[in-house]
């Protein structure tokens, strides 16, 4: 029997790569099993970073399993002739084997510093301040462009209008449906009303937690118009899977237009006073 | 060193058989104190391994009742659905979706994980590795048992209130945790689920605190820490880390407790008002409680995997029949699997709102700890190099743990990369990655050490021919389960969502969850095999001797099962437990009470002391 549980093993790597390569090619059954489009141009590096250490770790999956294989068919009890290798050990290979993995570890750890810093500390910027040195106290960041406030089950979320603040008389407010001009840095800012929840646009490659209490940034830059989804990533109750947003990706124009036409509604609806007051 | 041991040995001699045949102590007073309130070890951990494994149960149908929610969504849940939810037509509610996924965990870990290595495990098998009589506070360890209990019956009512359980995850985060009103599953099954934990933490305090005494007091002549097989290294670690980390959750539960009842608002930020409820006076941080919460529950992470690693050890050297491969380091990297395991507990928050150069120092720490893994992952491949390999039952159980922990801690570094951990985070890609360390890695070694320690618990072996079907069934539905998880992770599709169809992005992915969804009903239909295997093979099982594994290890040398006292004779031990093919003996292998043949310097066999 050692033969057909060796057999059994080596199916481990073998399988495992085989669903991996079919689902990188979106294969038969695995059509769109793969990571989503990308529309982020700060997402590519998200991207390949996953790509990177896919095939990295694909390639210590695969020798492993073969080496297990073999050692369990060489040295099945039942064919083995030999005497057993009588060993405590090896220092020349444990050191080897120490240092190696540390070393690639150190390295995918620095590597991914800088994707890292991108995603979460280097805002877009306005200017530079006086002294044009990025990354001092003089910068001036680019503000939000719009505000996301998460609770039970649903975004509100609201513009900073044409003042380009948020706070003032002109902002323009939503719910759900998160619309972006296509091809800008856009900063967002994300609140909690109530409990936790998790900003998660997929094809944007961004999350975030909204904490109550706590201000959130976010930047991303959009590279294709389109409709897609806002999911909330984190269990904020039992309308969890139900608390689903909308990001339209659309042109400049289109997004003024949008904003402007969706600000004279709220103008309309405010004059006449809420519908339930009217009808009575 | 060892004095207790010595002394107590004339009795333990005299009644090695005594409580079972005795006809003078008969009576109900007899069998409560024998079986019910027992202060052996042994007993003990068997009590442990009898209520693990009824729980066990619970969790994997829990588990089911998740999988079917997410292969069908909506569609009548078998039994559970015409049983609590006939007025909805036997659709289940969507909180209760969130109680099964919160129920799920809580029982796989803290009644399942955690007590089967430490309780169960560690109970019967340190006294008898070590060479010692029991433990060293015997009545503690009965109250570690008994302090489950209360757990089990806080927990265990949950599922009796509406929505039937706690249903905050798990991790049960503030906000929606703290507050009752945030969610019907927030209400009393919340308070309940907490005071539940706190008492699993006061059982395994109580159990951490009897290891680590028994493990530095009790061993046996010539037995130096040195000698210890992996299996008590790996507890006496663990022992360490519960002793160290636990007070922390106890603590963060307590503050969660009085931020439910008395408003003190530990972890609520002032003004905070939840589904229209009167706003909470605040002054709390959310992020507190995932800080305390993780301090614990990722050393926990730990808990429930190096014990399985120091038996798979054990089994994998008895069955390479050669000693283990760099024995130093695998102690060395069990240390420092625990070192590092206190200072990585951030990568669980990530995009939690943490600053974003605390995470980095976090990825660093996490990136290190694979470093460890890795090393013992060689060593297993070292030791079975060369040697001759018996395909027992425990054996591809532990080889099936090395198999799967490489795949559990290769997917780990996906998640320790910080830019592509806001991808996966919260996703399947994570679900994926513990349930391959968890189920494929900690479970399956359990299972393996069942096989291997059962002739010594009950006397009786288990059945071969049908363990190994257990083993293959459990190998091919585990893969066919939580592989494409995987995959499912790379979408981005998000845990605990009662319907994930909702979102275009996802509505491709449910046959894939279907087939899952078959295999997971599989895995769990084929532990059928192993509950009878189990149960009928301690009536019918072929009576063993005490050493049917020909291993070396102190416990082996013990009568099956062994008497109260343990050990028939007084222990010496000359030599680590790994000396299988010695050139010093004729046999292959070499028992650590063995003295050496004459004329032989035991060189060899001393290498484990230095």
């Amino acid at each position: 029997m050692g033969r057909f549980w060796s057999i059994l093993f080596l199916l481990v790597p073998v399988l495992g790569v085989l669903t991996f390569v079919l689902a990188i090619n979106e294969v038969g059954p695995f059509y769109r099993h793969w990571l989503p489009v990308n529309i982020n141009d700060h997402g590519g590096i998200i991207d390949s970073l996953f790509m990177f250490i896919l095939y990295l770790t694909g390639v210590i999956f695969v020798a492993t399993g073969l080496v297990l294989f073999w050692f369990l068919w060489k040295y099945d009890v039942a064919k083995n002739r030999a005497p057993v290798k009588f060993s405590h050990g090896s220092h020349t290979l444990e050191v080897i084997w120490s240092i190696l993995p540390a070393a690639t570890l150190l390295f995918i750890a620095i590597y991914q510093m800088n994707a890292w810093a991108d995603a979460k500390l280097r805002r877009p910027l306005l200017s530079t301040g006086p002294d044009k040195t990025a990354g001092t106290r003089d910068d001036v960041v680019q503000p939000p462009l719009v505000e996301v406030t998460a609770r039970q089950f649903e975004w509100r979320i609201r513009y900073a209008g044409s003042d380009g603040q948020i706070g003032t008389p002109d902002d323009v407010y939503t719910v759900n449906d998160l619309h972006i001009p296509v091809d800008e840095e856009v900063v967002l800012q994300l609140k909690s009303m109530d409990v936790l929840h998790s900003f998660f646009l997929p094809h944007m490659r961004v999350k975030q937690d909204a904490v109550p209490g706590m201000k959130q940034f976010l930047w991303f830059r959009a590279n294709r118009t389109g409709t897609y989804d806002l999911v909330c990533a984190e269990l904020c109750g039992w309308g969890h899977y139900k608390m689903r947003g909308r990001l339209y990706v659309e042109s400049r124009q289109q997004f003024d237009k949008w904003l402007k036409e969706k600000f004279q509604e709220q103008e309309q609806t405010e004059l006449k006073g809420p519908p339930a007051e009217s009808a009575e | 060193m060892s004095g207790t041991t010595v002394d107590s040995h004339q009795s333990a001699a005299d009644h090695a058989h005594g409580h079972a045949h005795s006809g003078s102590h008969s009576g109900i007073g007899h069998f409560l104190n024998t079986y019910v309130f027992s202060r052996d070890h042994k007993i003990i951990g068997l009590q442990f391994l009898f209520s693990t494994l009824l729980w066990f149960l619970v969790g994997g149908l829990l588990a089911l009742g998740i999988r079917w929610q997410v292969a069908f969504p909506w569609k009548t849940m078998p039994v559970i659905g015409p049983a609590l939810f006939s007025a909805e037509g036997g659709q289940i509610s969507p909180e209760f979706y969130t109680t099964l996924v919160t129920m799920h965990a809580t029982v796989m870990i803290f009644f399942v994980i955690i007590p089967i290595l430490a309780g169960a495990f560690g109970n019967y098998l340190i006294p008898l590795m070590i060479g010692a009589d029991d433990m060293a506070f015997p009545v503690l360890n009965m109250l570690s048992y008994w302090f489950m209990w209360p757990a089990f019956i806080c927990i265990g009512s949950a599922f009796f209130q509406q929505p039937y359980g706690a249903g905050a995850g798990w991790t049960s985060y503030p906000p929606l945790s703290a507050i009752p009103e945030a969610a019907p599953a927030s209400a009393t099954a919340q308070t309940m689920w907490l005071i539940g934990i706190t008492f699993v933490g006061v059982s395994s305090m109580m159990g951490s605190v009897n290891y680590l005494t028994t493990i530095i007091q009790m061993r046996a002549p010539g037995m130096t820490m040195f000698r210890l097989p992996l299996t008590i290294w790996a507890m006496f670690i663990t022992a360490i880390l519960q002793a160290f980390a636990l007070p922390v959750l106890t603590a963060a539960g307590f503050m969660q407790v009085t931020d439910r009842l008395l408003g003190t608002g530990f972890f609520l930020p002032e003004g905070l008002s939840v589904n229209n409820a009167e706003p909470v006076s605040g002054g709390g941080q959310p992020l507190l409680w995932q800080h305390l919460f993780w301090f614990y529950s990722h050393p926990a992470v730990y808990i429930m995997i190096l014990p399985a690693m120091g038996m798979v050890s054990d089994i994998i050297a008895c069955f390479s029949r050669k000693p283990i491969f760099g024995y130093k380091p695998m102690v060395y990297s069990i240390s420092g699997i625990a070192g590092l395991g206190f200072i990585v507990w951030g990568h669980h928050m990530f995009v939690s709102g943490m600053h974003p150069m605390l995470g980095m120092t976090f990825m660093v720490a996490t990136m290190m700890i694979a470093l460890p893994s890795a090393v013992k992952v060689f060593n297993w491949l070292g030791t079975i190099w060369g040697g001759k390999i018996q395909f027992t039952t425990p054996m591809l159980f532990s080889l099936s743990f090395v198999s799967m922990f490489i795949i559990g801690g290769l997917s780990g570094i996906f998640m320790a990369a910080t830019p592509v951990d806001i991808f996966i985070h919260d996703t399947y890609y994570i679900v994926a990655h513990f349930h391959y360390v968890l189920f494929a890695g900690t479970a399956m070694g359990v299972f393996g050490a069942i096989y291997f320690w059962y002739p010594k618990m009950f006397g009786r072996m288990m059945n071969e021919f049908w363990g190994k079907w257990h083993f293959f069934l459990t190998f091919v539905f585990l893969n066919g389960t939580f592989f494409l998880m995987h995959v499912l992770g790379a979408v981005g599709f998000p845990r605990r969502l009662a319907d994930p169809y909702e979102y275009d992005i996802f509505r491709p992915l449910q046959p894939m969850n279907q087939f899952i969804t078959i295999c997971a009903i599989g895995m769990v239909a084929s532990q059928v095999i192993f509950a009878a295997n189990f149960f009928l093979s301690m009536f019918f099982g072929s009576r063993v001797g005490r050493n049917p594994w020909n291993a070396n290890s102190l416990e082996w040398m013990a009568p099956s099962p062994p008497g109260h006292g343990n050990f028939d004779f007084q222990p010496v031990v000359y030599r680590g437990p790994y000396e299988y093919g010695s050139p010093e003996v004729d046999i292959d292998y070499y028992p650590q009470t063995m003295p050496p043949p004459a004329g032989v310097s035991p060189i060899a066999g001393n290498r484990g002391a230095h």
